[in-house]
Order: C-alpha cells, then sequence, then structure tokens
C-alpha cells in the first residue's frame, strides 16, 4: 500500500471518530425535552433487537448454526446466567454441534 | 477502590473482548490477503477501531475503489452511533468534556451495549474506561495477532466462536425482558424493521440498524404513553 494508504485509514479515523464524539460532547450538560429523553432510554433495547436479528442467522453458511446458537444463547440466558456465561456456554454447544453435524 | 469503577469496567468488558477475538483474527488474516503490511493492518484496528466499516474497507481495496470513495462509506456505515451515544449520553455520568471526547473513541456498537444496559442510574467515566480498554485491547491485538500467525483458528472453533457477539446481545439483552413488555417490544420491533430492511434490500446494513431502531424506539414510546404497553 502507498502514502495514499495512510491518508485513507486518516479519513476513516476521523469520520468514525465524529458520530461518537459529537453528541458525548456537545451534549453535555444540556438537558433535552422529556419526549426525545423518553425515546433515547428505549435506543439500548431496540438497538440490541435489531443488532441480533436477522444477522444472527447468517453467521455460518448453514443457517442452524445460528438457529441453534439463537435458541441456546436465550435459553441459557433465561435460565438466569450473567453475560459471559451466555458467551462461554452457546460457543461450547455450537462446538460441539460443529464437531458432531460441522 | 471505589465501586463500578475500572475494574468492573474490565470484568463487563470480558464477554466483548471474547467476542472480537475471532473477529480481529480474521480481520488481521483478510488484512494480510488484501496485501496490508502488520503495521498497516494494525494502524487501521489502532486509529478506526470499527469492525463492520474495517472489514467493507478492505473488499473495497481488492475492488479498486477510490479511498476517498472508502473513507464517505465509512462515515455512513458509522452514522448510526450519533444515535447510540446520544441515547449514552443521557446514561453516564457527567464529566468534562475532554474526557468525553477521549472515551468517545471507544464507543463501538459492543461497548454501546453493555454500558447503557447496565443496572443503575449513572454510569462512571472510569468504568466506561474499563469496558473500552479491554475491548479495544483485543481489537488491536488480535488484528496483529491474525497478521502475523496468517491462519485463522480450527473450523469447528472459528465457526462456534462467530456467535460470540450475538450470544453477549442476548445475555445482555434477556434480563431487562424478563417482566417488562416494554423492553421486549423495542426489541421484538426493531429486530422485526431490521429484518425486513435485509430481506427487502431497502437499506444497506449501517442505515438499517438505524432506521429500526429510531422507529421502534418512537412508536413504542408513543403506544406506551397511551398507556397500552409498557
Amino acid at each position: 500500500m502507498g502514502a495514499w494508504f495512510w491518508w485513507m485509514i486518516f479519513g476513516m479515523a476521523v469520520v468514525t471518530y465524529i458520530p461518537r464524539a459529537i453528541p458525548l460532547t456537545f451534549l453535555e450538560g444540556r438537558e433535552l425535552p422529556e419526549a426525545v429523553q423518553n425515546v433515547l432510554r428505549n435506543i439500548p433495547y431496540a438497538v440490541l433487537g435489531a443488532l441480533i436479528f436477522p444477522a444472527v442467522f447468517f453467521i455460518q453458511e448453514n443457517v442452524w448454526f445460528g438457529v441453534i446458537g439463537a435458541v441456546s444463547a436465550f435459553a441459557i440466558a433465561f435460565a438466569g446466567a450473567n453475560v459471559i456465561l451466555v458467551v462461554l456456554g452457546t460457543i461450547a454447544i455450537l462446538s460441539v454441534y460443529g464437531l458432531w453435524f460441522g | 477502590m471505589q465501586e463500578h469503577g475500572f475494574s468492573s469496567g474490565l470484568k463487563a468488558g470480558a464477554s466483548i473482548a471474547i467476542g472480537y477475538f475471532p473477529v480481529a483474527l480474521t480481520f488481521g488474516l483478510l488484512a494480510k490477503t488484501t496485501g496490508l503490511s502488520l503495521i498497516e493492518a494494525t494502524a487501521m484496528s489502532i486509529f478506526v477501531f470499527a469492525g463492520a466499516a474495517q472489514y467493507i474497507s478492505l473488499s473495497l481495496i481488492t475492488a479498486g475503489v477510490l479511498p476517498v470513495l472508502i473513507v464517505v462509506n465509512t462515515f455512513i456505515v458509522n452514522i448510526r452511533h450519533f444515535l447510540m451515544t446520544a441515547a449514552l449520553n443521557e446514561k453516564m455520568e457527567p464529566d468534562a468534556r475532554w474526557k468525553k471526547a477521549l472515551y468517545a473513541f471507544g464507543i463501538t456498537d459492543e461497548t454501546f451495549t453493555v454500558l447503557a444496559t447496565q443496572p443503575g442510574d449513572k454510569i462512571r467515566t472510569s468504568f466506561a474506561a474499563g469496558v473500552i480498554v479491554i475491548s479495544y485491547g483485543s481489537w488491536v491485538v488480535f488484528t496483529s495477532l491474525g497478521h502475523l500467525i496468517g491462519a485463522s483458528l480450527p473450523a469447528f472453533l472459528q465457526a462456534s466462536m462467530s456467535i460470540a457477539l450475538y450470544a453477549m446481545f442476548v445475555g445482555l439483552l434477556v434480563p431487562s425482558m424478563k417482566g417488562n413488555r416494554k423492553v421486549v417490544s423495542l426489541a421484538l420491533i426493531a429486530a422485526l424493521f431490521n429484518s425486513m430492511f435485509y430481506f427487502t434490500g431497502w437499506l444497506s446494513t449501517g442505515w438499517a440498524i438505524m432506521v429500526s431502531t429510531l422507529a421502534s424506539a418512537i412508536v413504542i414510546e408513543m403506544i406506551s404513553r397511551k398507556g397500552v404497553a409498557a
């Protein structure tokens, strides 16, 4: 790669940083309207829904990987396990599935 | 040492570090096959720290796309972070602007979800720093390692570990879902919107996640204010 690559990295770094930094710094100490605050409080749970579905089904070409993974993760999480156990447990289940049926 | 400070943050971010491991390793490997040197691949992870955008940039480099267009595309893919950091700002303790500008660099989909779903009222800056340090460390170190080793994990492990970040999202969501219809509806409606955008191809991934999230957050807020849900 030539010098252009470093200019590109610089550009990518700047445009990635802007959407991260502007709200956090600009909104500091400002009170948003109640209605906006309420919507913003909903964002984390909505984001999680959108981040999980439908992408989880396409982690491998074999769609069953995603289906079994999603079901396992929800089952382990509903059983009351903490996040790290959900992650490790789901990986373990898919490893077994992959070794036997992959 | 105070509670919910840096070391609690490191702990809370451990799932992200595990989830980034296979993704960063593969990125390092793909960067190598794309023709990036070890320094170049690592530098991208150090300065950009955005998984999806970095992956896309590799395929665009291979396709011979103009660098300036790769930068524009990176911006488009990351526009959703405007929404996430605006939401996160409501949850963070007030602090000096320079500190917020500093940790803003480390807000990804994953660090955002871990921070924003923490129980309790306000999150301390030191806690956020802990979550970010362990995630960023994993991303950068395993990018280099992927390039150095030039091979990925054994196939079965690579496949099973590709679930890690999704399992983490589920693990963050479920405790809030229990007994809370509003949270269930928020996640469900956003998932449906996002699936619709995916299968119709109406919006690219970055936009789809942002529009679905915002639409769900607004719709559910309007419904719950009328006292139907929640």
